[in-house]
């Protein structure tokens, strides 16, 4: 491999770029601000990326797909699988299907100040979900699992909104899900059976 | 050189804008009132999201496809001093993009096309629809094509010599275009339309939304352009003063152009077919890219200091007072300004990365949108009109202070209707929803703002009537005086006689976007074709 002439060409470019930039006029004023700016907005990505790196703080990412045309087929996402799981691990799980104009299970009772781990699929077009106030939001692609894990700090009623136009009786598409306070909430009866614990 | 075909020409391109501006204002207020429920015999999912696809469409494709294309032509034969090159080829432009645009509106005022200006597959229109928006974007390929010729061209004639700012912000905006336009174009023609018209079964909505994602960012920077190129070439002249950077003035805008492109994730936050760490990558970049509007603000200020000052204006703000705020130009500058700080900061909310959860797909973001393009570039696109339209029709404008009236009511009426637009976000109302039929109590405190959005929009329908009733009489009225003004650019505070070549073409530049293209979606894109992925088949609404 022979680096050198690269190098070299390397060099003689960003020297050249330097000088260049050097003759341009700008004036002491803009250059100051300039420099705020650049500090400000690095301000600004350094927060993030270092939440995101260090804190764990991303938007629900995982790529992972499966066929939106045969979800009562599948293992997980058939009618039986639905709704909330505690895995042997004591991981809690909740398993939802967005399809025109409802979110299924209709009704689901979450505990509180506990994460959760949301598995949401389509199956039929574009969805989107969203619990107001929470950061509990996803858009749901058909063809692929949206993945994400939150908590919730306060019990109550809240709704689930369906945020994605996905035709005309979008408006249509909500329910309701319970947050209870974390010492009253049981699992429930199929999961426990599995031999779940209820995160105590 | 301001002769007579090439007015004819800009001033068929902006009338087509602004029609399609104002079909579309009048259904911007019946969404509010039917979106508020409180005339219950509106209620309409089907005209609802008709009228919504629609008003998306003419606001964002052909209210501002046609504006840049008019205004792009003028710029090109005033500042570089030349006709039109290939004027027959503008004019074949302008008829396919009209046939485009016609098209499109068969299928979309008929409820057949009700997928919203953004498609959302596998929901699916009439093949007419894709087939119209295509011929749009394919119309204004023929007038990037002569922009960038006619650059050249004037390059080659006069070497060594800085393209005029005002050809330059605009060549850059037609070399951002074709950029821009690709994604777009990739997925109607590869994925919508085979899909429409039954060639294909199935489409993957993950790869189409990747792929919208590529125009959606920098189409939002091509519209925005012009009303920068407005705030460098015009305002500094109109103000009375000088441009306080040209060369600064250039790098902006190649900052704004090179980085707009490789950032469009920032709109996939909360999807799940792009791994976190692209979603980040675009994060990043979608910062940078506040970088050169920074720089913008800084610039449009300091020229409007200058001529403050030398209009006797002293003190730390009172050359504010000494501006001509009854210039038009003058005018909207300041407005654009007060609605690009807000709109710019609620920018900042959303691309705030994972932060984006509690505002995404809320009523928070057609807030944003409505501010930032209905408000400050919009409002730019009008004091171009009122400069403009003397200028081709040769007669001076009917009536300058209901110019005046009209961009303050343009101004109330925006903030008005974005204000509670943005606080139904916070309170959790999703966008794209016709009425509220959900039974919790968070929608109480909904009513209230929903209330005064039916204003805001009732100003701004108003207001946009006298632009086009002032526009229409300047050019219908029979004036016998003689009008010979000129279009006049803003003179920079330093003469710029030399241009390092960077700042003086795009060749560079359009490597360094290759380059960024391809590490910022090529992977991104080539995953679904490793993927084990699944298509989905297309729906009807």
């Amino acid at each position: 491999m022979q680096t050198e002439p690269i190098k070299q060409k390397c060099t003689l470019l960003m020297r050249e770029i330097c000088t260049q930039l050097q003759a341009i006029h700008v004036d002491q004023l803009e250059r100051k601000w300039i420099t705020i700016s650049l500090l400000v907005i690095g301000l600004f990505v350094g927060i993030i990326t270092i939440d995101a790196l260090f804190h764990g703080i991303n938007p629900p990412s995982k790529v992972e797909t499966i066929e939106s045309a045969s979800l009562h087929l599948s293992q997980e996402f058939a009618e039986d699988n639905l709704g909330v799981q505690v895995e042997a691990s004591g991981k809690i799980i909740i398993r939802m299907v967005a399809g025109r104009y409802s979110f299924f299970p209709k009704h689901i009772d979450v505990p509180a100040e506990t994460p959760l781990t949301f598995r949401w699929v389509s199956m039929d077009v574009l969805h989107g979900v969203h619990i107001p106030m929470t950061n509990m939001s996803t858009m749901i692609v058909p063809g692929y699992v949206a993945e994400i894990t939150t908590t919730f700090p306060q019990p109550g009623e809240y709704p689930l909104l369906c945020n994605e136009y996905c035709g005309l009786g979008h408006n249509h598409m909500w329910s309701n899900i319970s947050v209870v306070a974390k010492e009253t909430w049981t699992a429930p009866a199929k999961s426990s059976a599995k031999g779940g614990s209820n995160n105590e | 050189m301001n002769d007579a075909a090439t007015r004819k020409l800009a001033l068929s391109n902006l009338w087509v804008a602004f029609i399609a501006f104002i079909l579309a204002c009048f259904m911007g207020e019946y969404q509010v009132l039917e979106r508020s429920g409180f005339i219950t015999a509106l209620n309409s999912p089907s005209v609802y999201f008709a009228s919504v696809s629609t008003h998306g469409v003419l606001m964002a494709f052909v209210l501002t496809t046609f504006f840049i294309m008019g205004f792009g032509y003028y710029i090109a034969t005033t500042s570089l001093k030349q006709p039109i090159w290939n004027i027959k080829l503008a004019w074949a432009g302008f008829a396919v993009s009209l046939f485009g645009t016609v098209l499109a509106a068969i299928p979309l005022l008929t409820g057949n096309a009700s997928v919203l200006y953004t498609f959302y597959l596998p929901m699916l229109a009439h093949a007419a629809f894709y087939i119209g928006a295509t011929l749009l974007i394919v119309g204004s390929w023929f007038w990037c094509v002569i922009m960038l010729v006619m650059f050249s061209q004037w390059k080659k004639a006069n070497p060594g010599l800085p393209v005029p700012l005002a050809m330059f912000a605009t060549t850059a905006n037609a070399l951002l275009w074709l950029w821009t336009s690709a994604g777009v174009a990739v997925e109607v023609l590869f994925q919508a339309i085979p899909l429409a018209l039954g060639w294909i079964d199935s489409i993957d909505p993950g790869l189409a939304r990747t792929l919208f994602a590529w125009t959606l960012h920098p189409i939002v920077y091509f519209w925005l352009i012009p009303a920068y190129t407005a705030f460098y070439v015009f305002v500094p002249k109109q103000a009375g003063g000088f441009l306080f950077s040209d060369e600064v003035a250039r790098a902006a805008l190649i900052v704004l152009v090179v980085f707009a492109l490789p950032i469009g994730f920032h709109h996939l936050y909360m999807d799940p077919e792009q791994g976190k760490g692209w979603k980040l990558l675009h994060g990043v970049g979608t910062f940078v890219v506040a970088i050169p509007t920074l720089v913008t603000g800084f610039t449009v200020i300091a020229s409007l200091e200058i001529a403050g000052r030398l209009r006797g204006g002293k003190g730390l703000f009172g050359w504010i007072l000494s501006l001509p705020w009854t210039n038009t130009m003058v005018l909207s500058v300041i407005l654009a300004l007060l609605m690009l700080i807000f709109g710019g900061f609620g920018g900042i909310v959303n691309a705030s990365y994972a932060m984006n959860a509690m505002v995404h797909n809320t009523a928070w973001v057609p807030g944003h949108f409505h501010l930032i393009f209905g408000g400050t570039t919009v409002i730019m696109y009008f004091a171009v009109a009122y400069y403009l339209w003397p200028l081709l029709v040769g007669k001076p404008l009917f009536s300058n202070a209901l110019a005046l009236f009209q961009l303050w009511t343009w101004f109330i009426g925006m903030s008005i209707l974005t204000t509670p637009w943005h606080v139904l976000g916070l309170l959790g109302q999703p966008r794209r929803i016709s009425s509220v039929v959900y039974n919790n109590l968070l929608t109480l405190a909904w009513k209230p703002y929903e209330f005064m959005m039916i204003f805001g929009g009732l100003i701004l329908l108003g207001s946009a009537c006298l632009l086009i009733y002032n526009l229409a009489k300047t050019q219908l009225n029979p004036s016998s005086e003689a009008f010979d003004q000129q279009v006049e650019y803003a003179e920079p505070l330093h003469a710029v006689t030399s241009l390092p070549e960077y700042l003086n073409g795009f060749k560079l530049w359009n490597k360094v976007i290759a380059v960024l293209m391809v590490i910022s979606f090529g992977f991104p894109i080539l995953q679904f074709f490793f993927m084990d992925t699944f298509g989905s088949s297309g729906w009807g609404n």
